[in-house]
């Protein structure tokens, strides 16, 4: 059936969206690319040239670098052991027969919807504080002295907030996935005496597998750009305490405005973004040829 | 008796899961508890019953015209959503009807710029829009919304049409029904909740966005995430402030979500976890 008419037609209708995706992605990366290489300052045009790969050694030569790469990974890796252990046991206890299951959804997955500056200054300001917070409020309670969350623990401070926000997400996903489980399955699994525990190991454990796949992809291509909550929190400090790599690029490119430098930081930004993205596209790839 | 286990076993579970949820809820129910409150209540201490004072609501408009950018949040996720949808579903829809043995290679492709770092082109793109006299337009941000969705917009509404029977279009070309007839009598009755699906999930996105948003505009065309974060300024306590403007820039965004639960699953694992 399919003419050389139909496949000229479906070519001019998809035209729009891969010239717009491509210009989206060639014209800015090349430009990065072209300004890692290059002396550049807007505000100082006197020096401009290229210059190498003399970039790439100054921003590895400056001790930040390392610490928010490790700052990158540290929250990137615990917000995703919290919200994939938190989200197993949440759907779990969700799944379970009760009273109000309806709310009791829609009250967990309600963070999720919250615009990531309201989130930040909310934990903040009225649950972190340490003077005002709930969290110093409850630590007065039982006689201890309140911490300071963003002075003293900046990173973790963050980890929660980011993980409060995620672990709705994992729950909502990991709790469709459980749903989608046979039922007869599991009575058989009943009948032949098997526990909870391994019912969980055997039958729902590999059933979730690939939504567990699933949520840690996804959560890991939005973990690796955390960017709102640290700028309304911490901003990056105390020093470089929680500034994490596209925080230091954005402080070297918009506030100190070495351009190459920061390009330089974002070429490296995009190789660890592939790095997991070669993983993400295999596994999302799969599911595609079922 | 296994009938009193069920009872007992459901009011356990009944009760962990509630105080588990509220536990969660928490920062937001107490958000809009605060913006009930006086700026003198707000710091002193944990209260939950508010004076019920509507003061921070009408102060943040008058202070600082929350309702500007309030407006500039509904027109960006909207605008941006429909120039999104205008370019996808034509892709999605010849993708979904006339495959080829490329059609796969270019969904793949689409979703891998989604996982391109903002920051990497936060330069290139402030300098083109300098140039282009983009900073702080609307027009300029909806495009920027537009492009960074696309690829999730082109998924979502392709795992969509996919499931609308082939079938019927033949049956329908038996009949004798133009290509254009059938566009509008056929397909288009049954891909509307696809689209409609598709559409809530991307407002959604749109409006929580919180990199470009903020790096692109300053105050024309600053929306709510833009405006939140100049709270973060330590200027003083405003905290009942702070709550009345976050209740009513995630209140919206919340109810729809609550109606979108199983849309946006399918949305955001493009289609792997229905």
């Amino acid at each position: 059936m399919a003419t050389q008419q139909t496949h000229s037609l479906a070519r001019f209708m998809m035209a729009p969206s891969v010239v717009l995706l491509l210009v989206w992605m060639v014209v800015p990366l090349g430009l990065t690319l072209w300004f890692s290489f290059q002396q550049y300052n807007p505000l100082n045009p006197m020096r401009d040239g290229f210059v190498g790969l003399s970039n790439y050694a100054l921003f590895y030569s400056n001790p930040a670098f390392l610490q928010s790469i490790l700052n990158t990974l540290t929250i990137v890796v615990s917000v995703l052991v919290i919200t994939v252990v938190g989200g197993i046991l949440l759907a779990l206890l969700i799944d379970q027969p009760m009273w109000g299951q309806g709310i009791v959804r829609i009250l967990v997955i309600s963070p999720f919807f919250v615009m990531p500056p309201v989130a930040a200054l909310v934990w903040k300001n009225m649950i972190m504080h340490p003077q005002y917070g709930v969290f110093a409020d409850i630590a007065r309670f039982f006689g201890a002295q309140p911490i300071d969350w963003f002075g003293q623990h900046p990173l973790t401070a963050i980890i929660i907030i980011v993980a409060w926000q995620w672990l709705p997400f994992a729950t909502l996903i990991l709790l469709t996935s459980l749903q989608s489980l046979d039922g007869e399955q599991k009575e058989a699994a009943e009948m032949d005496g098997a526990g909870f525990i391994s019912r969980f190991i055997y039958l729902t454990l590999p059933h979730m597998s690939r939504a567990i796949t699933v949520v840690i992809l996804i959560q890991t291509i939005f973990l690796l750009s955390v960017y709102a909550e640290i700028l309304v929190t911490t901003n990056g400090g105390p020093g470089y305490a929680s500034t994490n790599l596209p925080f230091l690029v954005y402080q070297k490119a918009l506030l100190e405005f070495k351009i190459g430098q920061a390009s330089a930081g974002g070429i490296i930004a995009v190789i660890l973004a592939n790095i997991v993205a070669f993983f993400a596209m295999r596994a999302v790839g799969k599911n595609l040829d079922k | 008796m296994a009938r009193a286990v069920t009872t007992q076993h459901k009011t356990i579970a009944t009760a962990a899961a509630w105080i588990v949820a509220l536990l969660i809820f928490f920062p937001i129910l107490y958000t809009i508890i605060t913006s009930f409150k006086s700026e003198q209540e707000a710091i002193q201490g944990f209260n939950l019953i508010p004076s019920g004072t509507f003061e921070s609501y009408t102060e943040v408009q008058a202070q600082s015209g929350y309702f500007k950018f309030f407006l500039n949040s509904v027109l960006l996720s909207v605008g941006s959503t429909i120039l999104a949808l205008l370019v996808a579903i034509p892709a999605a829809w010849s993708m979904a009807f006339s495959p080829t043995k490329r059609t796969k290679d270019i969904l793949m492709w689409m979703l891998s710029t989604k996982m391109m770092p903002a920051v990497a082109v936060l330069f290139p793109i402030y300098l083109i829009f300098r140039n282009l006299g983009l900073l702080d337009s609307r027009i300029g941000l909806m495009v920027m919304l537009m492009l960074i969705n696309l690829p999730i917009v082109v998924w979502m509404l392709y795992t969509y049409f996919r499931e609308i029977p082939g079938e019927i279009l033949e049956a329908a070309r038996m009949d004798g029904a133009s290509l254009w007839n059938e566009i509008i009598y056929v397909l288009t009755p049954m891909a509307v909740p696809g689209i409609a699906s598709t559409m809530l999930l991307n407002i959604i996105l749109a409006w929580n966005e919180a990199f470009w948003t903020i790096r692109l505009t300053t105050t024309d065309a600053a929306p709510l995430t833009a405006f939140i974060s100049s709270f973060s300024s330590p200027q003083g306590l405003f905290w009942a402030k702070l709550s009345a403007a976050s209740t009513l820039a995630i209140a919206p965004i919340l109810i729809m979500g609550w109606f979108s639960q199983k849309q946006l699953v399918r949305g955001l694992t493009f289609g792997a976890v229905k």
